[in-house]
Formats: C-alpha cells, sequence, structure tokens
C-alpha cells in the first residue's frame, strides 16, 4: 500500500520507534515567542540543561506587543517583564530573536514562511496552536505545549504519536470573490470544530491547488480549529517558487538537491486515509460564524439556526448558549448584526494578499460611522511591503487605523480588545467567548467580507458590493 | 514530579463540551514568566462575576463549598480545545485537578496534561453521562480512580476500566520527567543527525 504525505514526511524524521512507546520524532526547527517560552528557558537552568541545537530555534515578540508603539513597556508591567524575560534567554542561550522594532519581526507564523524557515518536508513545532499554518508547505508543523518547548530545546526531538490520516478534498472553482478563509470555515461547517481531533489532514483538490502560499496557509492554519493538530499541502511549484531565495532557504546544490526530494512529497495514489471529507468550491458562499466555536458557521445569507434545527441534545444546547452569549435574537439575519469593531489581522489572515484584498473593497469608499476598524499587518515585512504599494494611504484614506504588526485583537493580550457586548467582524481564527475580550461578540470572517462589514457598518455580501 | 497511584477524592462535575482553554486560563493571565499562580484564575470568567476577581460567583458549580477539596473533574466531549498554552494544565492542578474524565480532549490538551503529571481518563460518552447524573444527584461524591489497574469507580459503586499507553502510565506511576527519558537515546539523535541531509541542517 502507498504512503500519505504525511506519512512519508513522518517516516523521515524517526529517531526512534519501539512498540508499545510514542515514536521519538526528530524536530528541524522550532520558533519562538514570549508567552510560552519563559518556563521552558528556566526549565533548562534550573535543571542545568543546555540547547542542543540553538541554531534551530528562532524566536520573535508577537503575541502582546502593543500595535502603536514600539516602546517595550506599552502594554504594561507583566508584558514587559515577558518580553524583557525573551531577550534575555535569548541572549543566554544563543537563539537568534527578532525583536521589537526589528524589520523581521512579526507573528511567528508569518515570520517563519517569509524568512525561508518555513520548508517542505521538514518538521516544525511552536508553543501556538496556529503552528499547522507552516503545514502549507508540506511540513509536519504542530502546536505543542511549554513542556515540550523545553523538551524540543533539551533534545530536539519530541515524542509525537502516530496520527490518522484525513483527506479533505476541495474540488471546482471558488468565486472570484471569494478566499481560502471561507473555504475553511466552509470545511468547519462540515466536520464540527472537533471533526478533524486525532487526525493529520491533507487537503488537495483543483481548489486547494489554486491557490497562492499566501491561501494555503490559512487554510492550514485553521486546521485546529477544526481540532486537527496537523494540516498539510503536498508541495508543487506553487511553493517552491515562494521558498526560493528567501534568507533561511537552502542555496546552491542544496537546493537542488531539496527540490529534487521535495518532488517526492505528494500522497501515493494507492494510498490510504482513515476519513475522506469532499466539498465542492462552486458551492462555498462567504462564510460568517455566528457562534462560539468556528463549526457554528454557515453563508453570509443563510438562516442563523435555532437550537430547535438540532436532534441532538448537546448541540441544541450549545446552540442555545452561542445565541445568548452573541446577542442573536429570534428572526434576526447576519446582515441585520450591527458591527462595533472591524479586525484585520492574525496569522489566519495578515498577509500582503490579505491587505489587498481589503483594500481593493475599500478603495474609495469609507468606513461606516460607529465602527472601529483597525488593520494589523502581520509582520515588518508585511507593513513595509503594503506601504510599498500605497495600500496603508487607502486604507487611512477609507477610515481604517492602519498599526504596527503583532497578534494583537487576535488574543487581545495587549491593549486592543472588545468590550463587553462589541460585536467584532474579526479575520483571526477563534470565536472562543471572551477570545477578543470578556463578553466581546466574535464573527470570522475573510479579510474582504471584514472591509465589507467596514464599510456597510453590517455583515453584507462581499459579492453584492 | 510525584507519581499517581490511586486517587479517591470528591468529583467534581462540570456539565459543559467543548471546554476551550481560553476558558480554562483566559489570555490575560498568560503573561507570568512562572509555572504556578494560575490556579487561582482557572475558569476565571465563570467563577467570578468582574474582571477583577473579586466577586464570587455563587451559580458556578467549582465554587461550591463541597467541591473545594476535589481532585476529580468530571465534563463532557473535546474538553481542553483550542489555544495550546501550557497553562491550561497548570491552572487546572494548582486549583486541584489533577484527574479529569471526559468522553474525549483535545489532543494538544491531552499530551500538556500527561506531561505534568495529570491523568485524562477518556470513558465513553454513554459511561460519562451515567456519571455525571450521579454526581449531579449527589453533590459532594466521591470516585476513585486507580492508575495500576486502569479502572475507574463511580459513585455508585460500579467500576469501568479505562484505557492509557504503557508509556504514559509508567511515567504517571513513577513521576518520570520526559526529558531524562529521551535523553537515554542521545546516541540514536546524534546518529540521526549524522544522516540529515544538508539542506535541512
Ligand atoms: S495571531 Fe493569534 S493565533 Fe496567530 S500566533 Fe498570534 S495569537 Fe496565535
Amino acid at each position: 500500500m502507498g504512503q500519505t504525505l504525511y506519512e512519508k514526511v513522518f517516516n523521515a524524521h524517526v529517531v526512534r520507534e519501539v512498540a508499545g512507546e510514542t515514536p521519538l520524532i526528530y524536530i528541524d526547527r522550532q520558533l519562538a515567542h514570549e508567552v510560552t517560552s519563559p518556563q521552558a528557558f528556566s526549565g533548562l537552568r534550573a535543571t542545568g540543561r543546555k540547547m542542543r541545537q540553538p541554531s534551530k530555534t528562532i524566536a520573535t515578540m508577537d503575541h502582546n506587543v502593543s500595535t502603536r508603539s514600539l516602546a517595550i513597556d506599552a502594554c504594561g508591567d507583566q508584558s514587559e517583564t515577558q518580553l524583557r524575560t525573551l531577550r534575555a534567554n535569548c541572549e543566554e542561550f544563543g537563539v537568534e530573536l527578532f525583536g521589537l522594532g526589528h524589520i523581521n519581526q512579526g507573528i511567528v507564523h508569518v515570520m517563519g514562511p517569509e524568512q525561508g524557515l518555513t520548508l517542505p518536508g521538514t518538521t516544525i513545532v511552536c508553543g501556538d496552536s496556529h503552528t499547522a499554518t507552516h503545514g502549507a508547505f508540506g511540513a509536519i508543523s504542530f502546536g505543542i505545549g511549554t513542556s515540550e518547548v523545553e523538551h524540543v530545546m533539551a533534545t530536539q526531538t519530541l515524542k509525537q504519536p502516530r496520527f490518522k490520516t484525513m483527506k479533505v478534498q476541495v474540488n471546482g472553482k471558488l468565486h472570484e470573490s471569494l478566499s481560502a478563509k471561507d473555504v475553511i470555515l466552509a470545511i468547519a461547517g462540515v466536520t464540527t470544530s472537533s471533526g478533524g481531533t486525532g487526525y493529520a489532514i491533507e487537503f488537495c483538490g483543483t481548489a486547494i491547488e489554486a491557490l497562492s502560499m499566501e491561501g494555503r496557509m490559512t487554510l492550514c492554519n485553521m486546521s485546529i480549529e477544526i481540532g486537527a493538530k496537523v494540516g498539510m499541502i503536498a508541495p508543487d511549484q506553487t511553493t517552491i517558487d515562494y521558498v526560493e531565495g528567501r534568507p533561511f532557504a537552502p542555496k546552491g546544490d542544496a537546493w537542488d538537491e531539496a527540490v529534487e526530494y521535495w518532488s517526492t512529497l505528494k500522497s501515493d495514489d494507492d494510498a490510504e486515509f482513515d476519513a475522506v471529507v469532499e466539498l465542492n468550491a462552486d458551492d462555498i458562499s462567504p462564510m460568517v460564524t455566528w457562534g462560539t466555536n468556528p463549526g457554528q458557521v454557515i453563508g453570509v445569507n443563510d438562516p442563523i439556526p435555532s437550537p430547535a434545527d438540532f436532534t441532538d441534545a448537546v448541540a441544541a444546547d450549545s446552540c442555545a448558549k452561542a445565541r445568548s452569549y452573541m446577542g442573536i435574537k429570534d428572526g434576526q439575519k447576519l446582515t441585520d448584526l450591527a458591527i462595533d469593531v472591524v479586525f484585520i489581522g492574525s496569522c489566519t489572515n495578515g498577509r500582503i494578499e490579505d491587505i489587498r484584498a481589503v483594500a481593493e473593497v475599500a478603495q474609495g469608499k469609507k468606513v461606516a460611522e460607529n465602527v472601529e476598524a483597525i488593520v494589523v499587518p502581520g509582520s515588518g515585512l508585511v507593513k513595509k511591503q503594503a506601504e510599498d504599494e500605497g495600500l496603508d494611504k487607502i486604507l487611512i484614506d477609507a477610515g481604517f487605523e492602519w498599526r504596527l504588526p503583532g497578534c494583537s485583537m487576535c488574543l487581545a493580550m495587549n491593549d486592543d480588545k472588545l468590550g463587553a457586548g462589541q460585536r467584532c467582524a474579526s479575520t483571526s481564527n477563534r470565536n472562543f467567548e471572551g477570545r477578543q475580550g470578556r463578553g466581546g461578540r466574535t464573527h470570522l470572517v475573510s479579510p474582504s467580507m471584514a472591509a465589507a462589514a467596514a464599510i456597510a457598518g453590517r455583515f453584507a455580501d462581499v459579492r453584492e458590493i | 514530579m510525584a507519581g499517581i497511584q490511586k486517587m479517591i477524592s470528591v468529583a467534581a462535575p462540570l456539565d459543559r463540551s467543548n471546554v476551550d482553554t481560553d476558558q480554562i486560563i483566559p489570555k490575560q493571565f498568560l503573561t507570568k514568566v512562572e509555572r504556578v499562580g494560575f490556579g487561582e484564575h482557572c475558569f476565571h470568567d465563570w467563577r467570578y462575576l468582574d474582571e477583577a476577581g473579586t466577586q464570587v460567583n455563587p451559580d458556578f458549580i467549582l465554587n461550591q463549598p463541597v467541591y473545594q477539596d476535589a481532585h476529580i473533574l468530571v465534563t463532557r466531549e473535546n474538553f481542553g480545545c483550542g489555544s495550546s498554552r501550557e497553562h491550561a494544565p497548570w491552572a487546572l492542578k494548582e486549583m486541584g485537578y489533577t484527574i479529569i474524565l471526559a468522553p474525549s480532549f483535545a489532543d494538544i490538551f491531552y499530551g500538556n496534561a500527561l506531561n505534568n503529571g495529570m491523568l485524562p481518563v477518556k470513558l465513553s460518552e454513554q459511561v460519562i453521562d451515567v456519571i455525571m447524573k450521579q454526581l449531579l444527584a449527589e453533590p459532594g461524591a466521591q470516585m476513585t480512580v486507580d492508575l495500576e489497574s486502569k479502572t475507574v469507580i463511580a459513585p455508585d459503586g460500579t467500576c469501568y476500566d479505562f484505557d492509557l499507553n504503557d508509556f504514559h502510565r509508567e511515567c504517571l506511576l513513577k513521576g518520570l520527567d520526559s526529558i531524562g527519558w529521551t535523553l537515554q537515546f542521545e546516541d540514536a539523535i546524534s546518529e540521526y543527525e549524522a544522516k540529515i541531509p544538508a539542506w535541512r541542517s
């Protein structure tokens, strides 16, 4: 029987595999940030252990940096302590850091691919659950906890079970105003937010092949939102063109060797998957979440579900709880809901293509009164590129705020947060209760849908704008 | 890390599915650089009526006096979904919950819990439902979880088996540190590293 892409990459990384024991696999790259690394570094210090390969870990500051100021103390004492601790730890252990104000600084999952740290056929980990983003390149990439961060630092390996495999095939052609975000939200609507638990997903099909690397990253980024730690896409020419020439990408003979190997990285025709999900891109409309997990999602013109629509008692109860938290009244449609805040950014949708999509919708229009709309580029390089293209001007003229790079309102650890009851159209990845601020109501959408909402002051079908 | 062999304790019912790690420990408490100090903020938004955490929410079940010494938490499917933050198991453990029973756990949380000497026990949805009902009917009821024999005794005395991979069971029983375990195989790691192709090194 043939092998899946996941199995090929996994097999190439096994250091030790013995019956009855979880396999030990080699980790090629670790990305680190200020929130989930301090306890790992202090663990090393407490046990007198060294980092095995300090050059294989790269750090950045993103989770709690300010998007208004480069000052290290802009977000309060504790954040400052974390940022300073990261800087001191990186110096002590010899880890390269892209700190505040560095042009490469940005959200880990934006920075990694930009720098060529993310390569097909590698294993990549980070103490952040959206690490599956890098799977867009055909890497096995997943989020880990702090004990595991320390484990990788000390041993450059991790114990990882072999996951079951799931194929998510999307054929057909996506409407031109839609994007990868609509595709992954539509998938979440089918699988629910836990349908992928225990699986490594491979996304494939003509609609996936047609996506740019940015789009593929958006897709894999949200694998965890359907429960899967790992989401992957087989590398192809699009992938190779993106990686070539980036600072950390291999050069010369090593590059040729890599490209040759990468061409073998696809699931064999006779490979078997433990589960298969199929969607047709032609059927996908602009998606908006209505509830408090990413699986609670519908097309913008579809009716919002009510508890009576569910036969399963747990699902009905979770629908009722979500409607009440989200402040949705009987008979309301998504397009009736007025928006207070629009957030464009995050490792899901903070890349240059996302900012271009927003600028395209916003050009020559104005953000509705009473709507606060912020655009937070995913990295220093994204910010610069957008400014070189004049996108910041278009956005500022339309009434958007143009901010400094970071995670920002994706998790609201800095001062960008929702107030209780505020409704937000957000391009991030999680709509959990309180994620963007206690009592805040998050609706996940694509960048162009967020821009459309900013202008209309309520949800609107971007195909009609 | 102390090992877990057998636990007899009050079990607290948290009758919710999809409890995510943002709920277990909201992000505003993630700015610490130590591993302690998270317990008092565990389930913060449910546990307290105000943001500052000064007014205890009397309606939140885990606030009831009978559960203050509980070490076993019984909950519904997909527990620990969302963010990879290990602060979630740190917070739960510090709050007193070393053993969690649920029909399913999110993958990252499951690994994180084990790495912190906690025992996530998977039982079928039906069994959890039966136990949940018993606990809700009789607040303060005790349960037994025996790691040696991999069994759980419900409040009504029924015994259920559960599954756990041998490696994790060993580590939990002996309180082993997983880095120390891996470092036994340093030679295998070096051997692997010697074979890594140039483009990947
Ligand atoms: S943008 Fe959000 S999801 Fe992405 S790394 Fe930052 S906090 Fe995590």
